[in-house]
């Protein structure tokens, strides 16, 4: 018990079978209940999101005969965040005979998230990898492929073998067509009803069950309930409560944190991945971040000045004897392929000793001149092209004659809501996927394992585990008028008049770039009590004068982007006070995240196993001081046994 | 048509991010900001969509709006800015557009059947290595719109030659190729887009660089199902 949080019931339940690992899954599909196809008809299903776990969620769910509502906030389920992924999705096929195999990746993973995550979620992911490249390629997504017509493999993020495969640098928009266009002919045969620009902003529980949605129709600004027998989040990641990261503009953490609000415990919500090379911010109007392939720490070399007063010079009157190649001076061994997050920490902290480069003294240089040196512009051009132009088109500089330069940025969410190995969560019919639950990436998740797990999700374990859920269904309808439904309804309603109301002197935006702010500077890569006890304080005041000085202009019945992003923003700050509390509490480094507590005498990560070998599941404690509840849900690693990681 | 004046941008500033300076600065003013469509601001998702100094996308090759930047505009310039502009894509407010015309070309047939579980071993069906970078190559539409907004036409042959070839050089693609081709021009039309009648404007402005002659390619695997019909 602290000022913060206080401490709940563990959770007893994971509903993972146990017995030998490999065939947890097998078994749980045979225990599962199933649907008689006639009945499937009779049975609604609501998914939010079109992303990859959403889109393949949907199209599975028709083809097997439910009746299915879909819901996005683009203008079409085809331009879900996912679209913009680029490195690869992660496969045990072992095609390259190089020892990969199912057991290698779900070790991989598991160890990759730093021994965080359930091993029973993890196997099985790894164990439907296989099914999900045969899935797409049956769907004609256009994989690279080698000279004899068989698909191409790579090694990705420092894996030993090759089991990445990939679509160009657009891995995530083949998948994702292949999945928008399953699930476009589903709503051709009528059995998806697709809303697009629809939002949705609460949930609806009947008799302890999720039963339905309150949606805001974007354009006409209309507010409906949509009433189904299960409900299903694949609502994407919420690394946007830090205003810039790699994800797209819209991306939020609202249709999550409603379900959180109304029970659903949320896990892990500290875990978030920062990717060590983005395109550094040029200025105060930045909106977002561009993440730069990882694969180019294979050739560049990373340097700042070694004196402050260098920084401002440009990078070629800087002498060779003058820079600080800090990756290969700390870590001799791995150099500049060091991970994501002991090589965005390191750069990180270079800045802060006022070695940045670049405006606002934020960025870190990536070399190629030896590479250029060494292998011929051409050879890098053959290799980075498209890398380097992308970046010319953002920056105006060219690579080839000046270093890039880098800084990192928050990607990706490994927290979200808490489910069992059904992918249910606390709320019984409500069901998450994809980057959305917290499930298989432990506090760190594997380059091109997200991919893998969206679609997993999506094609192959959700289909099975809701249908045992819905055969206890069709459900008894609920009345329009029911309390639940009018309730959940009045207080969407009140909350958009209420935002309308302030008119007051901030924008949305001006808001969230200082919540983002807060975040970055105390609940990013490093972490200390003082900063996050610090941040909760700073959260709470600014949150305050959200609500008293915030303007939305227009008004609720048109198509209103302010309204949107304040909606968006005001579940943000929420979250973010949750993240702060949850990294508060665990006092150790683990993962992507750096407590400067608990570090080695060389200041490497130190994890605590003996003390914080659980998933935090928090609970939404209601009332004005009110605290959040932890959860704790003990790990057991029974395959692989926790090790410490060196890269000395 | 509104003028507004807007200060201080720098030139690293992308065309989006001077829209949302432009934005802040309206609503403190008390006045209506401008809706414009966006999601990504990386080029990929298709959501931006405009067209700038009368061309879809602005000045810039092979760009969206949302990777165009400020640099390529001088100091004092004034910049002309507009929705697409086409029959079957309506206006909805300011710079955003109803672009669902597009999906339902998709729905028609821009798909290959396979539903899950159904699917063969990847290996089964190796795909000559040339057909595959070429159909992703037209696989890289991102579904903006442009080419219909360029096409004096209003016509979306760009967009559906560029599917059509995407499916039709998979083996996976073979079984629905003839169907898929008339369904998805019939939806076409219905969706009221304008005749193609090969002006070219479309593979002009396409930020992804889908050439052109993958119109000739959905003509002619037209003519071809037509004449399997019988
Ligand atoms: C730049 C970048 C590159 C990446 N590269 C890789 C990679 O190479 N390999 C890899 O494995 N992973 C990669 N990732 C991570 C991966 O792309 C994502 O984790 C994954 O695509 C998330 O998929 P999703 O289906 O869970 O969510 P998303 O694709 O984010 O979809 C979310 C969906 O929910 C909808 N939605 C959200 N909120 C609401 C609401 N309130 N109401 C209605 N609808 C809503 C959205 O409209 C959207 O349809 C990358 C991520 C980024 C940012
Ligand atoms: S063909 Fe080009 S312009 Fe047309 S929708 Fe596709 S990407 Fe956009
Ligand atoms: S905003 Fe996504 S392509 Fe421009």
């Amino acid at each position: 018990m602290t000022e913060f949080w206080t401490e709940g019931d563990p959770i007893a339940d994971t509903a993972a079978p146990d017995g030998p690992i490999e065939t947890r899954w097998e078994r749980r599909k045979f225990s599962a209940k199933l649907v008689n196809p006639a009945n499937r008809r009779k049975l609604t299903v609501i998914v939010v999101g079109t992303g990859l776990a959403g889109g393949s969620a949907a199209a599975t769910l028709a083809e097997a005969g439910y009746h299915v509502k879909s819901y996005c906030y683009q203008d079409s389920p085809r331009r879900a965040h996912s679209i913009a992924a680029q490195g690869g999705i992660n496969a045990a096929k072992n095609y390259r005979n190089d020892g990969d195999s199912i057991y290698r990746l779900f070790y991989d993973t598991v160890k990759g998230g730093d021994f965080r995550a359930r091993e029973s979620n993890v196997y099985r992911l790894a164990s439907v990898s296989v099914n999900i490249i045969d899935q797409c390629v049956a769907q004609g997504v256009p994989f690279a492929r080698e000279y004899g017509g068989l698909l191409d493999n790579r090694s990705f993020g420092g894996t030993q073998v090759s089991r990445t495969f990939y679509a160009r640098g657009q891995t995530g928009q083949q998948l994702l067509l292949g999945a928008y266009q399953a699930m476009e002919r589903q709503i051709g045969l009528g059995n998806i009803e697709m809303n697009a620009r629809h939002e949705m902003l609460e949930l609806i529980i009947v008799d302890g069950k999720a039963r339905g949605i309150v949606v805001r129709d974007m354009i006409t600004g209309e507010i409906t309930t949509e009433m189904a027998d299960a409900v299903v989040l694949a609502s994407g990641g919420y690394g946007n409560v830090f205003f810039l990261s790699t994800n797209a503009k819209g991306c939020n953490v609202t249709a999550s944190w409603r379900a959180h609000r109304k029970g659903a415990l949320f896990a892990n919500p500290c875990y978030t991945q920062i990717h060590p090379t983005c395109i550094p911010e040029s200025g105060t109007h930045q909106s977002k971040l561009t993440l730069m392939s990882e694969s180019l720490r294979n050739d560049g070399r990373v340097w700042v000045p070694k004196r402050a007063e260098d920084c401002k010079k440009p990078a070629g009157e800087i002498a060779e004897e003058d820079r600080d190649y800090y990756l290969e001076r700390i870590y001799p061994s791995f150099g500049n392929l060091v991970p994501r997050d002991i090589a965005s920490r390191a750069a990180k902290n270079v800045c802060d000793e006022g070695r940045g480069v670049g405006p606002g003294g934020l960025g870190v240089y990536l070399d190629f001149a030896d590479a250029i040196k060494r292998l011929g512009r051409k050879a890098v051009e053959a290799k980075y092209g498209n890398l380097f132009e992308m970046y010319q088109r953002i920056t105006g500089e060219d690579p080839y004659e000046t270093p890039m330069r880098i800084y990192p940025a928050v990607h990706y969410t490994m927290g979200g809501l808490w489910v069992d190995y059904d992918l249910q969560s606390t709320i019984p019919g409500l069901f998450v996927v994809g980057e959305a639950n917290f499930s298989d990436h432990g506090a760190n998740r594997l380059g091109a394992s997200a991919l893998m797990q969206g679609l997993g999700d999506g094609y192959f374990v959700l289909p099975t585990t809701l249908g045992n859920y819905l055969a206890a269904g069709p459900f008894e309808k609920v009345a329009p008028d029911h309390e639940a439904v009018v309730e959940a309804r009045k207080a969407v309603e009140d909350r958009i008049a209420k935002f309308l109301s302030i008119n007051g002197d901030r924008t949305v935006d001006s808001f969230h770039r200082e919540l983002g702010h807060i975040m970055w500077e105390y609940c990013g890569m490093e972490r200390t009590e003082e900063g996050l006890t610090k941040a909760i304080g700073l959260i709470r005041s600014l949150r305050e004068e959200f609500w008293t000085r915030v303007k939305v202009p227009g008004h609720g019945e048109q198509l209103n982007q302010n309204l949107e992003k304040a909606g968006r923003v005001a579940d943000f700050f929420e979250l973010a006070e949750l993240m702060c509390i949850d990294a508060l509490h665990r006092r150790e480094s683990c993962g992507g995240h750096f407590r400067a507590e608990s570090q080695t005498p060389d200041g490497e990560a130190l994890r605590h196993d003996d003390q914080f070998s659980y998933v935090a599941a928090w609970e939404y404690a209601t009332g004005e001081a009110a605290k959040p509840i932890l959860h704790k849900e003990q790990l057991e690693f029974e395959y692989v046994h926790p090790s410490t990681r060196s890269y000395k | 048509m509104v003028t507004y004046d807007v200060k201080d941008i720098s030139p690293d500033a992308s065309f989006l991010e001077m829209l949302d300076v432009l934005n802040e600065k309206l609503i403190l003013d008390g006045d209506d900001p401008i809706a414009f469509d966006h999601d990504c601001r990386e080029g990929i998702c298709g959501m931006c969509s405009m067209v700038i100094d009368g061309v879809a996308h602005g000045p810039e090759k092979a760009t969206t709006t949302c990777q165009l930047h400020m640099r390529h505009f001088s100091d004092g310039d004034v910049i002309d800015v507009e929705p697409w502009r086409a029959a079957a894509f309506p206006v909805i407010k300011d710079l955003v557009v109803d672009r669902t015309a597009f999906d339902k070309i998709i729905q028609a047939g821009g798909y290959i059947t396979a539903p899950t579980g159904a699917a063969p071993e990847a290996h089964a069906t190796p795909v000559p290595k040339k057909d595959a970078d070429l159909a992703f190559e037209a696989a890289t539409c991102i579904g903006c719109g442009a080419c219909v907004a360029a096409c004096p036409n209003g016509s979306s042959m760009l967009f559906t030659a560029a599917k059509v070839a995407h499916l039709g050089l998979m083996p996976q693609g073979q079984p629905e190729r003839d169907t898929r081709v008339i369904d998805m021009l019939q939806a076409q039309d219905d969706a009221g887009f304008g005749g193609c009648t090969n002006m070219g404007e479309c593979a002009q402005v396409c930020p992804k660089g889908i050439p052109l002659h993958l119109i000739g390619r959905l003509n002619s695997d037209y003519r071809k199902a037509l004449r399997n019909k019988g």
